[in-house]
């Protein structure tokens, strides 16, 4: 699972949560496959991602140093950041590892690189 | 599928698609092909502005092959689906999107406004199964049409190419989905022809009222029949050499043996003086 994915997920869709947001991430095994560098769609997507929560994902799987705090009013201009925000979104992959929702505290696991976001019965909101 | 009836009836979508099942969608260069056309013929409704990379939820995404479509056309996508078998011939395939194992009828887990459009190849129909006895089809509907309403962003699209089983079933769909606040409706290609006939299932989230789409084999066949009436003209006969060039083409496009046209091909053999 991709950054970028995580960034978007929220938990919900349980009965009872409101925000679900950010899923926490605990990882055993991550990887870093490369995805086609596309500038124009970064500086796009970078107004829908929620940056702290971006930022604390990256370090939370270990490829935050690269990541600023906070995101300047300039990063359009900076091509080396941008490529840092397109190896954090796109290239690192979460093969193994699980989600934990911050409100019920229930945990969705990640293999093969696909987060489970089955609910049972008694999970699902009416 | 014909063959075998329809899927919905047979088990939950989970069991269905094991791995023999999953294995087809690799292997059957002609399922390959349908989904491939389909695909293509739903990214061309979502009416995406030129040459701009989006970010597609394609919903009940299998294997990915509606996802190669997007990756060409430079998009990128997220797909769902509630098949773990599926998923895992994706992910074998290194598909170029991020898969997530999820129940379209549990509702969508991301953020309201995430998605530039969103695509779905038939799938929407095994929502109006009820596979466990907690499911009710229309409470899960539009479960899942209301957190797809959020997921878009306003002005954008959600197109559903599905095998519905009746009309009750697409008046259902099409009653939850305009119940969660969207509008549109269903473009059908080649209404005429039972082998061609597709659905697609349309849906606007906001924006400005828009104009449904029209169907492919339906315009056409509407002008002439129009011009017909109105010039009191009849299309010239088509000659023995145009129906035969007609024919062998058709018979190329579907890879059969053909033999090359020449200056011979639909003449009349001549009779023997001998």
């Amino acid at each position: 699972m991709k950054l970028l994915t995580h960034n978007m997920l929220t938990s919900s869709v349980i009965k009872g949560v409101t925000k679900g947001f950010p899923l926490k991430i605990v990882a055993s095994k991550v990887e870093v496959r490369e995805v086609d560098y596309n500038e124009p769609f970064i500086i796009k997507t970078l107004s829908k991602v929620d940056w702290p929560a971006l930022h604390q994902a990256a370090n939370e799987v270990g490829y935050g140093e690269d990541l600023p705090i906070e995101l300047g009013e300039d990063f359009q201009k900076d091509e080396t950041l941008l490529r840092k925000i397109h190896n954090a979104l796109l290239q690192v992959d979460i093969i193994e590892g699980e989600l934990v929702c911050p409100e019920s505290g229930r945990k969705f696991p990640i293999s093969n690189g696909i987060p489970n976001m089955l609910l049972s019965e008694h999970e699902v909101s009416s | 599928m014909s063959s075998s009836g329809r899927p919905e009836h047979q088990a939950p979508p989970e069991i269905f698609y094991n791995e023999t099942e999953a294995a087809k969608y690799t292997s059957n260069t002609h399922m390959i092909d349908i989904q491939q056309k389909l695909s293509e013929r739903a990214l061309e409704l979502l009416a995406l502005p030129d040459d701009v990379s989006c970010y597609i939820l394609d919903i009940g995404c299998g294997s990915g092959l509606s996802g190669d479509v997007l990756t060409e056309a430079d998009h990128v996508w997220v797909g769902i689906d509630i098949s773990p078998s599926m998923l895992a011939v994706a992910r074998e395939r290194e598909v170029e999107g991020d898969l997530i194992l999820g129940d379209m009828g549990d509702g969508l887990p991301f953020r309201p406004g995430t998605f530039d459009g969103v695509i779905s190849i038939s799938a929407l129909q095994w929502l109006c199964n009820a596979d466990k006895k907690c499911h009710s089809p229309a409470k899960r509907m539009l479960k899942f049409f209301r957190t797809l309403y959020s997921v878009m962003r306003n002005g954008t699209r959600a197109v559903f190419q599905l095998y519905p089983e009746n009309s009750a079933q697409l008046e259902l769909l099409t009653q939850q989905a305009m119940k969660a606040g969207f509008t549109g409706g269903l473009v059908v290609d080649f209404p005429n022809s039972s082998k061609a006939k597709k659905i697609f299932l349309c849906l606007f989230c906001g924006g400005s009222t828009q104009a449904l789409p029209e169907g492919l084999g339906t315009e056409n066949t509407a002008t002439n029949v129009r011009q017909k009436h109105v010039k009191g003209q009849r299309k010239p006969l088509k000659t023995l050499r145009d129906r035969v060039l007609e024919k062998k083409e058709r018979w190329r496009r579907r890879g059969r043996e053909t033999r090359p046209d020449t200056q011979y091909t639909g003449r009349k053999r001549r009779s023997h003086h001998f």
